[in-house]
């Protein structure tokens, strides 16, 4: 058992030993591939990001009604009062025209041209959260208020929402079809990258084979050469994430906060960065055994 | 411990390399194949090795029916058959070391069983100190004592030699065969290929003489 653990410790060296001979060539090789799992890998974080963008909201089946702008103020103001007394309304909030106009000249910046308008073109609005968030219940609150004779507009602000959820779901079907594809494109990377060793070697292998070395020892060196490329690549990959996540995480934070949010980027998780690299090695692995399994055999003594 | 039984072996295109060989070697001779070149000793050896199979006959290794060995259970075969060759077939991006270890390795010897067969090859092969220099570094008469050193360290029962001194000067030439020689005193079989009769003449040893493809004739040796 040590003798054996020994050859793959010896092995693994060996596979390192030869990747820093050749930095250049070994550097380009782990990059395609990173590039090759990063993108999978950074896709599924973005949606992931997405998803949690448009989970906050999911529940909250708000929805908002516009009265119509020759409504006054106070009877907006009653009429709010009356639909919070609706046994199927939770709350309401209501936006006095003066104050979103308020609101909108200080945070838009468009002030100026606001002047140039006569009088206010916001009108009063209701923000109505259902008692209940099914979705039913929604339609029929909304219904009702569509019905009042001051209503101008009821917006369901949820529909975008699941637009965008549907979007989301698509994107993560395209996402696995891309990560499938790239898999493929790792191993055939790595298993390209060894053909081109075996051929190299073609010499060392022969005289191995010579000497009484089986196929399985005559294979190893290879397949944790596979393995090195892919967990490197994988690691870089990794770091190609963090990257981005790091450079983007600022601008991001801004930008939600525009939004009164305090949604922040979340990078892929620990399982994930495992997952990513276990799977980066064993795409290695297998790439290297493809190679191995088509080109050794070939090498035979003359 | 080698037995040709009618062995034939013809190569695509229909050229006969090997046309009806029988003979036997018996365990612990040491015989010369000798023979113009052409004459087919290296594909007799390459057929004790498995590295090609005959079109008709028998060969026996080790009292095994080489035909009965399948290509997965080759490398165990290998591993019990010294070989050495004329173009030496190191590995140069290795030490002598490694290169002597090789065969210990792959039969999964441990580091200390290896360390102690390596250095004793390579004393025996009179290289003992060079263990960690590369075959580059040495003379063509060193490499192929590395190559010898290298088919005797895991001691086989059975050596086999395809010109082993063909790029070597006379006296060098006559100090591998004195080392074959006493291999043979210890019990080793030797099946060693050569086209130098001069080299051979004093030694006692017997001679298969091969001329196309066949055994011409079986002496024994000595000053004749």
């Amino acid at each position: 058992m040590r003798r054996y653990l020994d050859l793959h410790r010896r092995n693994l060296v060996d596979a390192l030993r030869r990747l820093g001979r050749q930095p250049f060539a070994t550097l380009l090789t782990v990059l395609v591939i990173a590039i090759a799992l990063a993108l999978p890998a950074g896709l599924r974080v973005l949606v992931n990001n997405l998803g949690a963008l448009s989970g906050g909201w999911q529940s909250a089946a708000d929805f908002t009604v516009y009265f119509k702008r020759d409504v006054p103020t106070e009877r907006a103001r009653a009429l709010s009062r009356d639909v919070a007394a609706r046994p199927d309304v939770a709350s309401v909030q209501f936006i006095d025209r003066a104050a979103a106009l308020a609101e909108f000249r200080a945070r838009s910046g468009f002030g100026a041209a606001l002047d140039a308008l006569d009088g206010n073109p916001l009108p009063d609005a209701l923000v109505v959260r259902p008692a209940n968030g099914a979705a039913g219940d929604v339609e029929g609150v909304a219904a009702a208020l569509r019905k009042l004779p001051e209503t101008d507009l009821v917006q369901l602000d949820t529909q975008w929402v699941a637009r965008l959820r549907a979007m989301l779901a698509l994107a993560r079907r395209l996402g696995d079809g891309a990560t499938a594809l790239l898999a493929i494109a790792v191993a055939i990377v790595v298993g390209n990258t060894i053909r081109l060793e075996i051929q190299n070697r073609s010499p060392e292998i022969e005289i191995t084979k010579l000497v009484g070395g089986s196929d399985v020892f005559i294979r190893r060196p290879f397949l944790y050469l596979g393995v090195c490329y892919g967990l490197a690549g994988a690691a870089l990959a990794c770091l190609l994430i963090f990257g981005t996540l790091a450079a983007l995480g600022p601008p991001v934070r801004d930008l939600a906060a525009l939004y009164d949010s305090r949604f922040a980027l979340a990078g892929p998780s620990l399982r994930e960065t495992a997952v990513l690299l276990v799977a980066g090695a064993l795409l290695g692995w297998a790439g290297a055994l493809l190679a191995t399994a088509r080109h050794l055999r070939a090498v035979e003594p003359r | 411990m080698i037995r040709f039984e009618n062995v034939h072996k013809r190569y695509e295109g229909g050229r006969d390399a090997l046309a009806g060989v029988t003979f036997s070697l018996a365990r612990g001779e040491l015989a010369f194949l000798t023979g113009p070149s052409g004459a087919g000793k290296s594909t007799l050896l390459r057929l004790i090795a498995l590295i090609e199979r005959p079109t008709r006959g028998t060969v026996l290794v080790n009292d095994q029916n080489t035909a009965r060995i399948p290509r997965r259970r080759i490398p165990r075969f290998r591993q019990r058959l010294g070989v050495v060759f004329q173009d030496h077939k190191l590995l140069y991006d290795r030490s002598v070391f490694d290169n002597v270890a090789l065969p210990l390795v792959i039969a999964g010897a441990s580091r200390r069983e290896i360390d102690k067969r390596v250095r004793a090859a390579l004393d025996q092969v009179g290289l003992l100190g060079r263990e960690s220099s590369r075959p580059v570094t040495l003379s063509t008469g060193e490499q192929q004592r590395v190559g010898i050193a290298r088919a005797i360290a895991p001691r086989p029962d059975v050596l086999i030699a395809d010109e082993p001194t063909g790029n070597l000067d006379p006296e060098l030439s006559a100090e591998i065969m004195q080392l074959f020689a006493r291999f043979n005193e210890v019990g080793v079989t030797l099946l060693i290929a050569t086209h130098d009769l001069e080299l051979i003449e004093h030694m006692p040893h017997r001679r298969l003489r091969l001329v196309a493809g066949r055994i011409e004739s079986d002496s024994a040796g000595g000053a004749s």
